[in-house]
């Protein structure tokens, strides 16, 4: 089983969603790969517990109204298998499919950064939480602390609330400083000025982090440093989260030069491999406006209409001004590399602890040595922290991406040998 | 309404939930025990950490990407 596409575009968020929208006039025969059940990313996460927004909603009715657009859900990536060829699994089967063109809109994922007690059933990340509410978990009168950095956390917590959640606490890493510089920029970008408003939380606290989760079976509680002082809160959930890092694994296995964590790309959305095309997040944190943005970008510029996509570049320049701001106001402050003990955990795939780690020279090293990373995530939480804590480079991700069956591997039988 | 078997316990939920969801609406939410023993749930909620692995109708699939059908059996201590 194999299929084709002139444009194939991973991940249905917003980029990929206005990727598809943009493309889909040229009569490219499109097809769109997305892990989760219904299209949207995480913004626009759908769910018996969620309320997805009309602009959304219209989008992805538009995009699956479209003849040349095939959506696949639940569908991952496995291995790069030749040349433009790629290797996908959904819940039922596994087959390669070619492609001409490819867009990346892989999003971001939280920054989880390990700190005694996180792996305690109850702890999850911010957004985590959010989008384990959104698909139907029950928080109906629990207490709720939010931990973290960024907007996100209010995001969470609104969330949280409107589920019937006793949100007790919301704690931003952030300087009040560098929050209330933040705010008062809001006015250029009027719309998420109105955002923040409707998600203004009367526990929220700068200055603030989590220093440990307290329990022994499940999460009892929550101590928090707040402006010096440390506070204990009773809780039955902590979610907390630093920030979004870029999905950048699969660009890299593909040979995408980085800028920073992110995919670099130029003013056509274009990565440094000929035909590979990225936009949203996995190019660099900014926001949802932003992603559908670079995704309209993104699929002109996929079907070679250069003229089209240079029209949206003011528009982009707009909304890359807000990521610039949003991304100096949340920078993570140094003491947060100080939160695990020796015995804390940083790899929760295979149990490794911050001891057999600190020391070592390198992410290769330390995963030579202690099996950090090697786990069913493939470092995608603890190579991340790994970075943050030590400074270490990842790796380039090898095959397969995510845990596949072997039934999927055995696709690669019908290429002919190299 | 599906209504779907987790651990061996029947669960009907409303349309649309994911399993990471009915697992903490028929008990405690755990997905899975660690290397070490550890009882674990959901932590990123978006098929990233694969602390949801759990056995679908036989097939390890990530609870919190995957929706409850009708006659599941849901097992997290496979």
């Amino acid at each position: 089983m194999s299929a084709h596409a002139d444009v194939l575009i991973i991940g249905a968020g917003p980029a990929g969603l206005n990727a598809a929208l943009a493309a889909a006039p040229s009569g490219a025969r499109i097809v769109l790969l997305d892990d989760n059940p219904w299209p949207g990313g995480q913004i626009w996460r759908a769910g018996p517990q969620a309320s997805v927004p009309a602009q959304a909603q219209r989008l992805r009715e538009h995009v699956g109204a479209l003849n040349n657009v095939q959506h696949h859900p639940q569908t991952r990536v496995i291995a790069a298998t030749g040349p433009r060829q790629l290797l996908v699994e959904d819940a039922e089967r596994g087959w390669l499919i070619d492609y001409d063109t490819l867009i990346l809109c892989t999003g971001a994922r939280e920054l989880l950064l390990p700190f005694p007690g996180w792996t305690l059933p109850g702890v999850t990340g911010a957004g985590g939480l959010q989008a384990l509410v959104k698909g139907g978990l029950p928080v109906r009168d629990q207490r709720v602390v939010i931990a973290g950095s960024g907007p996100l956390l209010l995001a969470s917590a609104a969330t949280a609330r409107h589920n019937g959640a006793q949100v007790v606490g919301v704690a931003e890493q952030a300087t009040r400083g560098a929050v209330a510089g933040f705010a008062a920029q809001l006015p250029r970008w009027p719309n998420k000025l109105l955002q923040a408003f409707g998600l203004f939380d009367r526990h929220y606290r700068t200055d603030s982090h989590v220093v440990e989760a307290l329990g022994t079976e499940r999460l009892e509680g929550v101590r928090l440093r707040q402006h010096g002082k440390l506070v204990e809160l009773a809780c039955e959930r902590l979610a907390c989260g630093f920030g979004l890092i870029p999905n950048s694994q699969l660009g890299q296995a593909l040979g995408c030069t980085l800028h920073g964590q992110a995919l670099a790309v130029d003013a056509w959305q274009a990565t440094s491999e000929p035909g590979l095309f990225a936009a949203g997040e996995c190019t660099g944190f900014g926001g949802s406006e932003l992603a559908l943005v670079e995704g309209t970008i993104a699929g002109l510029a996929a079907v070679g209409d250069r003229q089209g996509a240079a029209r949206h570049w003011p528009q982009r320049a707009r909304w890359q001004g807000f990521a610039k701001a949003l991304n100096h106001a949340f920078a993570l402050a140094p003491q947060l590399k100080q939160l695990a003990r020796p015995d804390t955990l940083v790899c929760r795939c295979e149990d490794v602890p911050y001891s057999k780690l600190a020391g070592q020279r390198d992410w290769r090293e330390a995963k030579l040595s202690s099996r950090c990373g090697m786990g069913a995530c493939q470092g995608r939480v603890c190579g991340a922290a790994a970075q943050h804590l030590f400074g270490w480079q990842p790796s380039a991700p090898r095959p397969p991406f995510s845990p596949a069956r072997i039934e999927t591997l055995l696709c690669l039988d019908d290429t002919p040998p190299a | 309404m599906p209504e779907l078997t987790l651990d061996g316990r029947a669960l009907r939920v409303a349309e649309g939930t994911s399993v990471a969801a009915a697992l903490a609406l028929a008990g405690d939410g755990c997905t899975r025990t660690s290397v070490s023993g550890q009882r674990r749930a959901p932590l990123c909620g978006m098929g990233i950490c694969q602390e949801c692995r759990v056995s679908i109708d036989g097939r390890r699939r990530l609870a919190c990407q995957t929706l409850c059908r009708d006659g599941m059996q849901v097992e997290t201590r496979a």
